[in-house]
């Protein structure tokens, strides 16, 4: 006859490996299993560089400063040194002349869709909008990203865009998880994938989940359905958080995982950073206000053409606006857009951020910030530069993605995403020369081969052209 | 504020006629003929013409209104080259970015498409709104003119297309049922049933149902002359009027076309009135140019082109001009696979034509950036392996060259003795997107700047809460 005891230990040996807790009720001081929350890990490694030294350039930090004849130094990945001629060269650095150029940090699109709304715009590769049903927080950008998208080179070589953030559309109250991608061409997205960036939940509120749904005769019809349903879902929320947080302090019968109920309780602990659609000011009041009704905090309002009507509520809750330079009325929402939203959101000390969601406009976003620089000038907002304004395309949106410690600024020991341009990039003349991601070159306007040519476009007529 | 200034125009009973004649002087003046800048140039306009214009010295009336431009620039008024301004106030269609969705239009603030029985003979003069909030922004933003076309809906044919103004006034209308817009690319293929090859012959057709039209209209009965006979050669002047033509006429009965859509292409036929073609693709392109050989008489412009780099000198050869996507750069299409942003400088420099339109890029509202995309059009001079535009033909690309693409370059576009004294004074240099408008003329007269924006910007400018609410405050 067999022990029980042995028994016991076989049973105990397996449900170790297999994880079937449910079997064998661990003893009450057993540690619970934890949930892999990074189970599609990045597996981007940075490319190789050469220690360089850019001189005689007009040096834009990204935080604010502007250095005339400024020297930048990155080397082993990241960036080693920045300030004024006195800066010395380490021994073996190539030198890179910037006379009558600039030197920024990459710009960060904060809000695009490359990849997972590719081109070709065709149905079959149409992958942003599980528009099925309102909430699906479940959905991962990433898993629709398609890193073939010829998009992403046109915004690295025309656009100095070195990180850029995906997120699902608009169409539901809950589109799903964004992902946070560097600017480098990869087999998979996880070759792309920015390591450490948190993930973050889209939400929308306004006209397109009540189209979507109300024309389809469901929830939300109407905005006041739109808040129901989002508010629903976060006392779904708040309840599956306890159970979790139950687990994991005292142990027991492991919950049952729910996948929705998963992105927000990332949220709900803070992890998981909001990125809300939003254009209407009292519709951003009502999110903020539905943030504080259940716990979480909203990092940033996209779109947001009303910020400027309540720019010091934007300030008081610490919440960045995500704006365009002039595009207005394409729809009842964004009927009130101004060309100072972005200047006068700066200038009442709230966080300003200029983004595209387009492929073309993500390939001019420092034209946008000059526009909204110039109007901003001409309508007497006091404290505006091309220092400050550089702000709005690379500090601000690093700060709202969470990955400032590691970008954003041209900071020693960031990550070295620099961009060298062939003049002033608040000028419509100018261009990027020189890209970096990780100190490695990913563009040379002087070198045909450093120029990414996706898969879709090898022997197709214009191979490798300019573009 | 806006509408005290229409009131008082409107008051005046006519449209707006500046019986009067000023100068601006010290201003770096371009022409918009493809020329370089001037300074310190003059532009003297009288009963709302140029009279002269660039490095001239000349004796001014007694009287004369002399505004300084010391420091600024002065062009001509932007020409948008291709859009839907004034047809529509706010775009409420769903794009399929929000997840599809009903294509909604309640609420009549979107004329730009029809899904109605009518196709060729459609005439977009009647959607337009000169008080559209649209018309304003451009405005103020220095376009001041556009080459309006209405959206194709079931056929490949768009209807008849317009040149408007900008004015802030009632009388929005340069030239009405300037050109017949056809779709001959993808959108072509997909409204003439789902090919290509549907679209061709479908266009061919209603080529043949128009000349038809005129053959049929005298008794069926009466023996065809060996010549010529001169009823086939009917003289349309407006367009429209063709719709009155036989009302007592018999048709052939193998007919796709309504009589009024057949009717409609009878000037297109006779190259009375221009056919605005777009196509992307360079099969495409080569098609179009092939029917152009098949009926000469036609006067085709090309829109769109986005692929004509790569049968750029047959395009110059054929004659045909090109409003242009300028910086489309992206395969969004499988028409569109070869895009660059040198599209447009390859074409020129093969001897094209090359006007800037927004071809499905914000056509109904964001005309104003064609100034930026022309600046953009000037930078790729310095990328290796691009081909990019001098300035001048640039800011001609987005002022002289739609006009004359349309046969209106005697008439709008540049400054030149004769013209329409539509003009802007800049801030700086207008191919920069940080330049503003600071004043703007059209046909002499100069406008309001004051938009929907501009009085919510004064209304949220402080935001500290004052003894009435907000709406108190204009």
């Amino acid at each position: 006859m067999v022990s029980n005891k042995g028994l016991l230990a076989a049973l105990a040996a397996a449900c170790a490996l297999s994880g079937c807790a449910a079997l064998n009720p661990p003893p009450p001081n057993a540690a619970p299993v934890r949930i892999n929350e990074d189970p599609y890990p990045s597996t981007y490694v940075r490319y190789p560089g050469v220690l360089t030294v850019v001189r005689h350039a007009t040096v834009l930090t990204g935080d604010g400063q502007q250095i005339n004849d400024g020297t930048v130094v990155f080397g082993n990945g990241a960036i080693q040194a920045v300030g004024g001629p006195d800066v010395a060269s380490p021994a073996g650095a190539v030198e890179v002349d910037g006379t009558g150029k600039f030197v920024t940090p990459g710009i960060i699109d904060i809000h695009s869709h490359l990849g997972d709304y590719p081109s070709p715009s065709v149905d079959s590769m149409s992958d942003g909008n599980e528009a099925t049903d309102p909430v699906r927080p479940e959905v991962w950008a990433e898993h629709s990203v398609w890193p073939q998208d010829p998009g992403f080179s046109r915004a690295l070589a025309n656009g100095g865009v070195t990180t850029l953030q995906i997120l699902p559309g608009s169409a539901n109250l809950f589109g799903g998880r964004s992902v946070v991608l560097k600017n480098v061409p990869g087999r998979t997205a996880q070759e792309m994938k920015f390591p450490g960036a948190p993930y973050g939940l889209k939400m929308a509120c306004g006209e397109n989940p009540k189209r979507v749904y109300g024309s389809k005769g469901n929830m939300p019809q109407t905005r006041m359905g739109n808040i129901a349903l989002a508010r629903e879902q976060w006392i779904k929320a708040q309840a599956y958080k306890r159970k979790w947080d139950e687990y994991y302090a005292h142990g027991g019968d492991i919950p049952e995982r729910d996948l929705q109920m998963d992105t927000l309780k990332g949220v709900l602990e803070g992890k998981i950073l909001v990125q809300n659609h939003c254009y209407r000011a009292d519709e951003m009041a009502n999110m903020i206000d539905m943030s504080k009704e259940f716990g979480y905090h909203i990092t940033a309002f996209h779109h947001a053409v009303e910020a400027y009507k309540i720019a010091d509520l934007l300030r008081e809750n610490g919440i960045c606006a995500v704006m365009w330079a002039d595009w207005y009325g394409f729809k009842m929402e964004a009927y009130d857009a101004i060309k100072e939203n972005i200047p006068l959101v700066q200038n009442a000390g709230a966080c300003a951020i200029v983004h595209s969601d387009d492929a073309n406009y993500i390939q001019r976003l420092n034209q946008e910030a000059a526009k909204a620089l110039a109007d901003g000038k001409r309508a007497g907002i006091s404290g505006l530069s091309e220092a400050v304004a550089w702000e709005w395309l690379s500090r601000n949106p690093a700060q709202a993605l969470g990955i400032l410690n590691r970008t954003g600024t041209l900071t020693p020991g960031k990550m070295a995403d620099v961009v060298l341009w062939n003049g002033d990039p608040f000028s419509d003349y100018t261009r990027p020369e020189r890209v970096w991601i990780d100190g490695a070159e990913m563009y040379d306007i002087n070198n045909a081969k450093k120029r990414p040519v996706s898969d879709f476009e090898l022997g197709q007529p214009g191979e490798g052209d300019v573009k | 504020m806006i509408g005290r200034v229409l009131a008082a125009l409107l008051l005046a009973g006519a449209p707006p006629v500046a019986a009067e004649t000023f100068a601006i002087t010290g201003g770096t003046v371009a022409l918009g003929d493809g020329s370089q800048p001037i300074q310190n140039g003059v532009v003297v306009v009288r009963d709302g013409r140029i009279v002269a214009a660039g490095d001239i010295r000349m004796k001014l009336p007694p009287g004369t209104q002399v505004i300084d431009a010391t420091g600024k620039w002065v062009t001509p008024g932007i020409i948008a080259g291709f859009s839907r301004l004034g047809l529509a106030d706010v775009d409420l269609t769903a794009s399929k970015e929000d997840g599809g969705g009903r294509s909604d239009t309640s609420g009549s603030a979107d004329d730009t498409k029809s899904e109605g029985p009518f196709s060729a003979a459609i005439d977009v003069v009647p959607a337009i709104n000169p008080m559209d909030t649209t018309i304003a922004v451009n405005r103020a933003d220095g376009v001041t003119r556009a080459i309006v076309a209405p959206t194709a809906g079931k056929s490949i044919f768009a209807g008849q297309g317009a040149v408007i103004d900008t004015g802030a006034d009632m009388e929005p209308v340069t030239a009405a049922r300037k050109f017949q817009f056809v779709e001959l690319g993808e959108t072509g293929a997909a409204n003439a049933g789902g090919s290509r090859s549907s679209a061709h012959v479908m266009f061919r057709n209603a080529l043949r149902e128009a000349a038809q039209l005129r053959r049929y209209s005298p008794s069926i009965s009466a023996r065809r002359p060996q010549a010529p006979d001169e009823r086939e050669q009917p003289v349309v002047r407006n367009p429209n009027e063709t719709r009155a033509y036989g009302a007592e006429a018999r048709r052939s009965e193998d007919v796709l076309l309504t009589r009024f859509d057949a009717a409609a292409l009878v000037p297109v036929l006779q190259g009375r009135q221009y056919l605005l073609v777009h196509v992307e693709r360079a099969s495409d392109i080569l098609q179009v140019i092939e029917l152009g050989r098949d009926f000469p008489s036609l006067k085709i412009v090309f829109v769109g082109a986005s692929e004509g780099w790569l049968v750029a000198d047959r395009i110059a050869r054929a004659g045909i001009p090109v409003i242009a996507s300028a910086l489309n750069d992206l395969p969004a299409s499988f028409e569109q696979i070869a895009a660059t942003q040198s599209n447009v400088g390859r074409m020129r420099a093969a001897g094209v034509n090359v006007a800037i339109g927004m071809i499905d890029d914000n056509d109904t509202r964001n005309l104003f950036m064609e100034r930026q995309y022309a600046g953009n059009l000037v930078a790729l001079q310095r990328v290796p392996g691009a081909t990019g535009v001098s300035w001048g033909e640039a800011l001609a690309m987005i002022t002289s060259r739609p006009a004359q693409a349309i046969g209106m370059g005697g008439e709008i576009g540049s400054l030149t003795a004769g013209r329409r004294a539509d003009l802007v004074i800049w801030s700086g240099d207008p191919l920069e997107a940080s330049s503003t408008a600071e004043q703007v003329y059209i046909d002499g007269v100069r406008q309001p700047l004051e938009t929907h924006q501009t009085r919510l910007f004064e209304r949220y400018r402080y935001l500290p809460r004052t003894d009435l609410p907000k709406a108190y405050r204009h």
